[in-house]
């Protein structure tokens, strides 16, 4: 692009949008979301209850992923009625409240990948939302955290993960910058989330023979990263093919290990093989052979080509619509928002938001609870920088989005018992020391590069034991008991137990902190309209709004108390005054009883010390009234110019407001009005008081402007002022007098 | 109450079990039954493929993981010819694990259409 010639384009094109990549649709190249030319008409043909023509194809036509879902993944019961419908129709009933769940997956199972494709692709966003609150698996949404770092150091990991249970994250995801490093992080992960939280889930992605093999010794009690791909031809350069990935998914299951597969919009045209396919056609294949294969859940929604998807027109409502599909083949949804789409927070939050406030059975496939940086998938849709950002959004739709605040001392408590059991553990199994400088860093961290003191061999070295010696979850866990982490030892012990039991098998589980299983078989999602479905109970709501953030006006009050002194003591009634040099300042009920300090930070007695001295620079003298009838700015300030023997009165509030009155105006058409309390400063309030005193002389000075900022001052200071002007009006007492104070017992 | 493998029951495989060194591999993996019994709960809930990964699953809770890892490795594209194939699933087949058999026949057979064999 050439650089713009006019200021408004060059400024535009500065902001961080403009980073992120923009593609004009070109089917050829698979970079259209929805309906590409060449996708097939949908189409299904069945002979002797065997499929003979698929979307287009006659089955000697049919490539590896056609035969497989056509000869596993449809319910050919249901196929007639359900290619019959008319694909407006059953868009139509998946919002219908009236029509359940139950029936929209009966159907669904009927409809070959390109029929449900077209169905999804008339649900606008807004019906998008309704249906993932409809359509998803279990009731209860949730969530899941990736907890990796640069430097794979076990005990930053066990850390951040006991921090991220702290956080609610139901599920932990940690994979490896260096693929030897995997056992290790596994067991540092898995300890950790023990520390913050029974029943986590954990799982460390690495190419799939070696999370097989670590799921089998239980160092990991969950699988995810089974990759499917909607060409042939990228599906065979991932390493594997229909049906090696369906032994795989029994693999997993023969022992008693949760499993979901991957795959996502745009993978195919990023690989440069997306046969001239629109992106959410090739997902409806993957999401049609995952249900083929016997998976229970997807993670889908782009993932690692979501900024693809965002590239083309309609791409980030074919993320969603992708999520919808899954749900709509009875499996759980696990709904991306997981590699970051955009370099733009205002991009990135509208990419999430629906789903969010949609709910989903988790929301993200990977919520960065480590910074950025840390990040060993690349950095998040969601990461560290935004928790807060995210629990306030929690708060501010009363969503359950799965996540929780967390106080500080409990953080650092897990944090730091965290530290000791991986120690505990690596000792133990003979498989690192770490001195006390790594461990106090870690405890303390934000991210990797605040311990310097990790040494990048030890979880290289500490894998090569775990390995060669066969370590197994069980050695971890008499390793904990014998160090003193009992509790520990149960939780994941625990996890080795509910792999017997089987029940995590199921669509959508996850464990509650209480070790009970929600699934689509335990928590079945109910919604059918307002009223129904999930709701937090009053716990959760307890949770999800009782940011540790949030400050009640008692807060606020206990707050000012320290800044109350005895400053200013009362002399008596005020009384009007004849001295022309005379200016009188009004303060507001709460000045100096309730409330000390203003919403600059000056204490109210400065503000109050630059005023006289400004009045005193022009010659006047300045007399402190308290108003005590009216919590109202220009009555106080009118107020005092009544009684002041100029005609001139200051009004000031105890958060800080001021204005210059005179004697002869109406309450709101005052002189000089400081409205933004939080930009004021001493020079300020100086030269409110000088032009106070030059109005009393007589003379037209200068107003002052009030400082510009393009911060939002209201966000930041409105709930404080609320308490404020309440405390003021509790202090405010009607048909009172004014008050004569001293300040410092300097005359008046 | 819930067997594992080994066929002990899961509740006795507590902490003090394992402080006593009595807790071995198998008795922390699942048992073929229950894997039929989690089949049956996933048929009855509209999902008959995740059924049938169970009741495949089943009949590689009896196999080692050497077993099953081979396995998987053999059924990786350009990793076997079809004979190989046709023999593992023998094998399958001779151990009981006749669903997963049916499978590996079926990859062979898709495998050579395709031109996926060694």
């Amino acid at each position: 692009m050439t650089e713009p010639v006019i200021g408004r384009f060059r400024f535009m094109d500065a902001q961080r949008v403009n980073l992120d990549g923009f593609a004009v649709e070109d089917p050829s190249l698979g970079l259209v979301a929805f309906d590409a030319p060449t996708d097939p008409m949908p189409c299904l043909v069945i002979r002797d209850g065997v499929v003979e023509e698929m979307d287009g194809k006659e089955r000697a036509e049919f490539d590896l992923i056609d035969q497989f879902i056509a000869d596993h993944g449809l319910d050919l019961s249901a196929a007639d009625e359900a290619m019959a419908l008319d694909e407006l129709d059953f868009a139509r009933m998946i919002v219908d409240l009236g029509v359940s769940r139950a029936e929209l997956i009966r159907l669904a199972a009927g409809m070959t990948p390109a029929k449900l494709a077209r169905c999804l692709s008339h649900l606008r966003p807004a019906e998008l939302t309704l249906a993932l609150t409809k359509c998803r698996a279990r009731r209860t949404p949730s969530n899941q955290a990736h907890v990796t770092n640069r430097s794979d150091d076990p005990l930053l990991l066990a850390a951040d993960a006991a921090t991220a249970a702290a956080f609610g994250f139901r599920e932990i995801e940690t994979t490896v910058p260096v693929l030897g490093d995997a056992p290790s992080n596994a067991i540092a992960v898995s300890v950790g989330a023990a520390v913050g939280s029974p029943g986590i889930l954990v799982q460390c992605s690495v190419e799939e023979a070696l999370e097989l093999q670590m799921g089998m010794r239980g160092l990991v009690s969950y699988a995810e990263t089974v990759s499917l791909y909607g060409t042939e031809q990228i599906f065979i350069d991932g390493d594997d093919t229909p049906w090696s990935k369906a032994f795989l998914t029994s693999a997993y299951a023969s022992r008693g290990i949760k499993m979901r597969v991957t795959s996502g919009g745009g993978a195919e045209a990023l690989m440069g093989s997306a046969e001239g396919k629109s992106m959410f056609y090739l997902e409806a294949r993957c999401v049609a052979l995952a249900r083929a294969i016997g998976a229970q859940g997807v993670q889908n929604g782009g993932i690692d080509s979501a900024s693809v998807a965002g590239a083309v027109p309609s791409g980030v409502r074919s993320l969603m619509a992708e999520n919808l599909m899954v749900m709509l083949r009875n499996l759980e949804s696990c709904t991306g928002n997981d590699a970051l789409m955009s370099e733009s927070d205002v991009r990135r939050t509208s990419r999430t938001h629906p789903i969010f406030i949609g709910g989903t059975d988790f929301i993200c496939s990977g919520f960065g609870s480590i910074q950025r940086y840390d990040n060993m998938f690349g950095p998040s849709q969601w990461n560290a920088e935004d928790i807060d950002d995210y629990l306030a959004m929690q708060r501010d739709w009363g969503v359950d989005g799965g996540l929780r605040t967390a106080s500080e001392p409990e953080v650092a408590r897990l944090r730091e018992r965290a530290v000791a059991a991986v120690r505990a553990v690596y000792d133990a199994l003979g498989l690192a020391d770490f001195d006390d400088a790594w461990a106090a860093q870690a405890i303390d961290a934000a991210g990797s590069k605040d311990v310097p003191a990790a040494d990048l061999m030890t979880p290289l070295g500490a894998s090569r034991i775990i390995m060669d010696a066969g370590i197994t979850m069980l050695d971890v866990v008499a390793a904990l008991d014998e160090a003193g982490f009992e509790a520990e030892a149960e939780r994941l012990l625990d996890m080795l137990r509910v792999r017997v039991a089987g029940d995590y098998l199921q669509t959508a589980a996850i464990y509650t902190e209480d070790m009970r299983v929600l699934s689509l078989v335990t928590d079945p999602n109910d919604y059918a309209g307002p009223g129904t479905g999930y709701a937090p109970s009053a716990a959760r709501q307890q949770q999800i709004d009782g940011i540790r953030q949030a400050r009640s006006v008692d807060d606020l009050r206990h707050e000012q108390q320290a800044f109350v002194r005895d400053d200013l003591i009362v002399v008596g009634p005020a009384q009007a005054s004849t001295d022309p040099r005379d200016v009188v300042i009004g303060v507001s009920p709460a000045t100096g009883l309730a409330i000390g300090r203003t919403l600059c930070g000056l204490t109210t007695v400065e503000a109050i010390e630059e005023l006289l001295a400004g009045l005193e620079e022009e010659g006047c003298v300045g007399r402190i009234v308290r108003i005590n009838d009216t919590i109202d700015l220009g009555l106080i300030g009118l107020t005092a110019a009544r009684m002041a023997g100029s005609g001139i009165g200051i009004g000031l509030q105890a958060k800080g407001t001021a204005l210059i009155h005179r004697r002869d105006l109406t309450p709101l058409a005052n002189l000089e009005l400081y409205s933004v309390a939080p930009t004021l400063t001493r020079a300020a309030y100086r030269q409110l008081g000088i032009n106070a005193g030059r109005h009393a002389k007589g003379s037209t000075p200068e107003p002052q402007r009030n400082p510009y900022s393009d911060e939002a001052i209201e966000a930041r200071y409105h709930t404080t002022v609320v308490s404020l002007v309440a405390i003021e009006r509790q202090c405010c007492r009607p048909r009172s007098e004014p008050e004569q104070l001293l300040l410092h017992g300097r005359p008046a | 109450m819930t067997q594992a493998r080994s066929g002990r029951q899961v509740d006795e495989v507590t902490l003090d079990a394992v402080r006593r060194g009595e807790v071995a591999a198998d008795d922390v993996r699942i048992h073929p039954h229950t894997l039929l019994h989690q089949a049956q709960v996933a048929q009855d809930h509209a999902n008959p493929q995740l059924a049938a990964n169970f009741r495949r699953a089943a009949e590689l809770a009896l196999l080692d993981d050497a077993q099953v890892m081979a396995t998987y490795e053999a059924l990786r594209p350009g990793r076997s010819a079809y004979a190989d194939l046709v023999a593992i699933a023998d094998d399958l087949q001779h151990r009981g694990a006749v669903l997963n058999a049916a499978l590996v026949r079926e990859a062979a057979d898709a495998y050579r259409a395709r031109g996926l064999l060694t």
